[in-house]
């Protein structure tokens, strides 16, 4: 039973029955090794990933020309509202974790994350909760159709899936709470002697400032939900109008989660970046202590600017105007953010392995996200903008070229720390340039339709949006088709392949404490603890 | 009948079922001839629209854009020459001593605030002066279903009632494997054509009081900038003031999820000279009390319209 693998172990280590993993199943199953676990859920992530980019392909085929070709409008608004869930749910958080989970202990010299045990709770709670999720698709009434936004009094139209809907969010919940307690616990109690928090490295730090973000906002959507549960079923008026209740209230709520809830999408990215750029720039980050005041100011801006996501749905001149100003305010630490990477960059001495084409590319997509935020924040262009392609682009580029290519710009540059190998580079740079351009034929030409007049969440469009629409979807079978090649490179490496050394990016500049470790590294990462200086 | 409507004059809209390209370069013809008047937008940017609002959102958008454009054009700018100048296989050195400057963080902290300030200001009044809904010379209720819109006229045009659903040619068009070509379908307007559209005065500030009976939806016409939220229980307000001499049929959507058919709940204005409106109103006043009196308009909302298959 549970033992086997102490037995196992102790017959061939009689002095240290916890050196390797558990066999077979047992080794994920029981797993306490924040490895392990990292692994699970990158893999999770990546599974995910290609279920969520199919429905996006489904959505993509739909819109390739006006007029009903494929789906039912409700099969539709399914897909769109399962898409969100399931990539800001199921691929992107999950993605960060994996990268905390591998990263952290070996970035701060500790040997496993400080509480295993919840880290192992944490992730196997995930495949059931989307499990559940997924399985709306096959009850009656479908899947849930009101959008990840999940407003009432529409999402109370769901039909059997609404119960399992919520209860699948309250599960990501915990699952996120647990994954945050464990990284400020190990970075508050488990550095190694010598590292101060500000000599931590900046992917800590940004994970550090994500993990609070996460615990002081999923409790707020968890209850916002349950609320919505009680409604449906309890007949409480929380958000129901005819019963005295708020729906505005809900979307308060919800969004008092959900704009934290972006940062929280992004934060760790900006930390994966600042590792990058300076290694192969060949150049310490420029502005490093700056850097973590601008991700703090950004954390704390990002409760007091929730109401930018309803200026349309009405709210006082005053609460227009204030949430205009706290939303713009965001600019001034991200742009410090922006150009202190350039200056990073800035009389260096710049090569193109595939995590800096990558971060690169970050870069100057996510800036063009980010002008496109400071548009959408003028508060009477957003009355133009808002429940547009104009949003629809503007958020996809934060977070494809944002989030997804910074989580592909770490697992290129982590990658061969964790399995020993060195991946397809030429494979990796196919990757990078079918990404790189698809996602911009994907995702640019949704400015002009939203500028052009073109709703967002709709099945169908008149016709003088066929020509972008046409562009975008062909970029978005394009990047779907490309990421394939990510799949292949991944498995390809973890099979085998030339050996990684300890730095393994020998040329560069690496630094940080998981360099010092060999490639693959030690079961339990630092099992002595280094001396920072 | 006013002169401006679009419908009526159809079939001048070639025919090109199977030619996706040449489809798509419909619009781009029908916007060039000066047909459907769907929407003043050229097809990538926002429309300027017919209001001294839609005017000045129109005026704040451009100004933003191109900030926008500027700082990309430096930051962009600086990156690009670091992509290109500090190569390591062109034997940069790096200058490794470049960690820190207080002065130049300061510096790239306070400009931004600044252009956000002037950024800001304008906006403000905008803001301001788009919440004014005082002094309307005309108030309509405008009520959201699923899936159509109702509008109840008050002031000058009291008593007049209806709901504006999708139109029967585009109602049969976009259902699932029609394989009607939606080029051909209502002069050009698929899915944006109504059976019976709000008529409005031009150079009339037109107040509309928004609420829904069942889940959120929002009413848009980009030609007015104007976008708002209809939400059960509350009562949203906006206005707008159609320039005179820009009378004629402008569209727009529910741009709020609201359900299976949320894409299929469009908004058309038919905006009219104060006179041709008064003559309408009396019409409809005049259907109202004699629904049967020949030449007037049926009451639109008895029509039967199909509805969707489940």
């Amino acid at each position: 039973m549970a033992y086997a693998p102490h037995d196992t172990a102790h017959a061939n280590h009689d002095h240290d029955h916890h050196d390797g993993p558990a066999p077979g199943i047992k080794r994920w199953l029981f797993a306490t090794n924040h490895k392990d676990i990292g692994t699970m859920y990158l893999v999770f992530s990546l599974i995910m990933f290609f279920i969520g980019g199919s429905m996006a392909m489904i959505i993509r085929a739909e819109l390739f020309q006006p007029g009903m070709q494929l789906v039912d409008p409700g099969f539709f608004n399914e897909m769109t509202t399962m898409h969100a869930l399931i990539m800001i749910f199921g691929a992107v958080m999950p993605a960060f974790v994996g990268l905390a989970n591998w990263m952290v202990p070996m970035q701060v010299g500790a040997p496993d994350m400080a509480l295993p045990r919840m880290n192992n709770f944490s992730f196997w709670i995930l495949p059931f909760a989307f499990t559940l999720l997924l399985s709306t698709l096959f009850v009656p009434g479908g899947s849930p159709a009101g959008g990840w936004t999940m407003y009432p009094p529409l999402i109370l139209q769901t039909g059997n899936a609404f119960p399992m809907l919520i209860f699948a969010v309250h599960m990501m919940g915990a699952s996120s709470i647990m994954g945050a307690i464990n990284v400020i616990v190990t970075i508050m109690n488990m550095r190694a002697p010598g590292m101060t928090l500000l000599k931590m490295p900046l992917f800590c730090w940004s994970w550090l400032i994500t993990a609070y973000l996460l615990i002081a906002v999923m409790p707020v959507l968890a209850g916002a939900v349950t609320m919505l549960l009680t409604d449906h079923f309890f007949k409480t008026s929380f958000f129901n109008a005819a019963g005295g209740g708020d729906p505005l209230m809900f979307e308060h709520i919800f969004w008092f989660f959900g704009h934290p809830e972006v940062y929280i999408m992004i934060l760790p990215a900006f930390g994966i970046i600042s590792e990058i750029l300076p290694t192969f720039s060949r150049k310490p980050l420029f502005g490093a202590t700056s850097m973590i005041y601008a991700i703090a100011s950004i954390a704390f801006l990002s409760f007091i600017v929730w109401a930018h996501h309803m200026f349309v749905d009405g709210m006082p001149e005053a609460a227009q105007v204030f949430f205009m100003m706290s939303t713009m305010l965001i600019a001034v630490p991200t742009g410090v953010k922006v150009f202190n990477w350039t200056a990073t960059m800035w009389r260096g001495s710049l090569s193109f392995e595939p995590p800096m084409l990558f971060a690169i590319a970050f870069l100057f997509l996510f800036s063009i996200g980010g002008f496109s935020g400071v548009m959408l924040a003028i508060v009477p262009a957003d009355f133009q903008y808002n429940q547009t392609y104009f949003v629809v682009a503007h958020f996809h580029y934060v977070l494809v070229p944002g989030a997804i290519f910074a989580i592909m710009a770490a697992v290129y540059y982590w990658l061969p720390k964790w399995t020993g190998h060195m991946y397809n580079m030429t494979l990796a740079k196919w990757h990078f340039w079918l990404s790189a351009i698809f996602v911009n034929v994907l995702f640019f030409p949704q400015h002009f339709l939203g500028l052009a007049g073109m709703p967002r969440r709709v099945p169908d469009y008149a016709v003088q949006f066929t020509e972008w629409n046409m562009v975008s979807s062909i970029g978005g079978f394009g990047f779907g088709l490309s990421q394939i090649l990510f799949a292949i490179l991944i498995i390809q490496c973890v099979r085998g392949g030339k050996n990684a050394s300890a730095a393994v990016w020998d040329g560069a500049t690496p630094t940080g404490l998981e360099w010092t470790l060999s490639s693959p590294p030690p079961y339990h990462s630092f099992t002595i603890a280094p001396e920072v200086k | 009948m006013s002169v401006t409507r679009a419908t009526g004059n159809d079939n001048n809209i070639p025919r090109l079922r199977g030619l996706p390209w040449a489809r798509a370069l419909v619009p781009a013809a029908l916007a060039a001839a000066g047909n459907a008047l769907a929407n003043t937008s050229n097809g990538y940017n926002l429309p300027e629209g017919v209001t001294d609002l839609s005017r000045v959102i129109y005026g704040l958008h451009m100004e933003v854009f191109w900030i926008c454009v500027g700082i990309a054009v430096v930051v962009f700018g600086a990156m690009i020459y670091s992509l290109v100048k500090f190569r390591h296989s062109q034997g940069a050195i790096p200058d490794t001593t470049m960690v820190h400057s207080t002065k130049v963080e300061i510096i790239w902290t306070i400009i931004p605030v600044l252009i956000l300030v002037v950024m800001a200001v304008p906006a403000a009044e905008v803001i301001l002066k788009m919440e004014d809904t005082t002094k309307s010379e005309l108030s309509i209720r405008v009520t959201g279903y699923q899936w159509k819109w109702q509008y109840q006229y008050m002031d000058a045009g009291e008593g007049v009632n209806f709901f504006s659903t999708l139109s029967r040619e585009s109602n049969f068009a976009r259902q699932l494997h029609s394989g009607i070509d939606p080029t051909t379908v209502d002069n050009g307007n698929y899915l944006l054509e109504v059976d019976h559209p709000m008529v409005v005065p031009s150079g009339t500030k037109v107040r509309l009081l928004l609420t829904s009976q069942d889940v959120t939806h929002a009413w848009w016409v980009p030609d007015f900038g104007v976008k708002r939220s209809a939400v059960p229980g509350f009562v949203n307000e906006l206005w707008f003031r159609v320039e005179p001499g820009k009378e004629g049929i402008y569209r727009g959507q529910c741009t709020s999820l609201c359900g299976r058919d949320h894409g299929f709940m469009p908004v058309v204005v038919d905006v009219r000279t104060p006179d041709e409106f008064k003559k309408w109103v009396d019409e409809q006043k005049a259907a109202l009390k004699q629904p049967a009196a020949p030449g007037a308009e049926p009451p639109r909302s008895a029509q039967a319209l199909p509805q969707s298959s489940n």
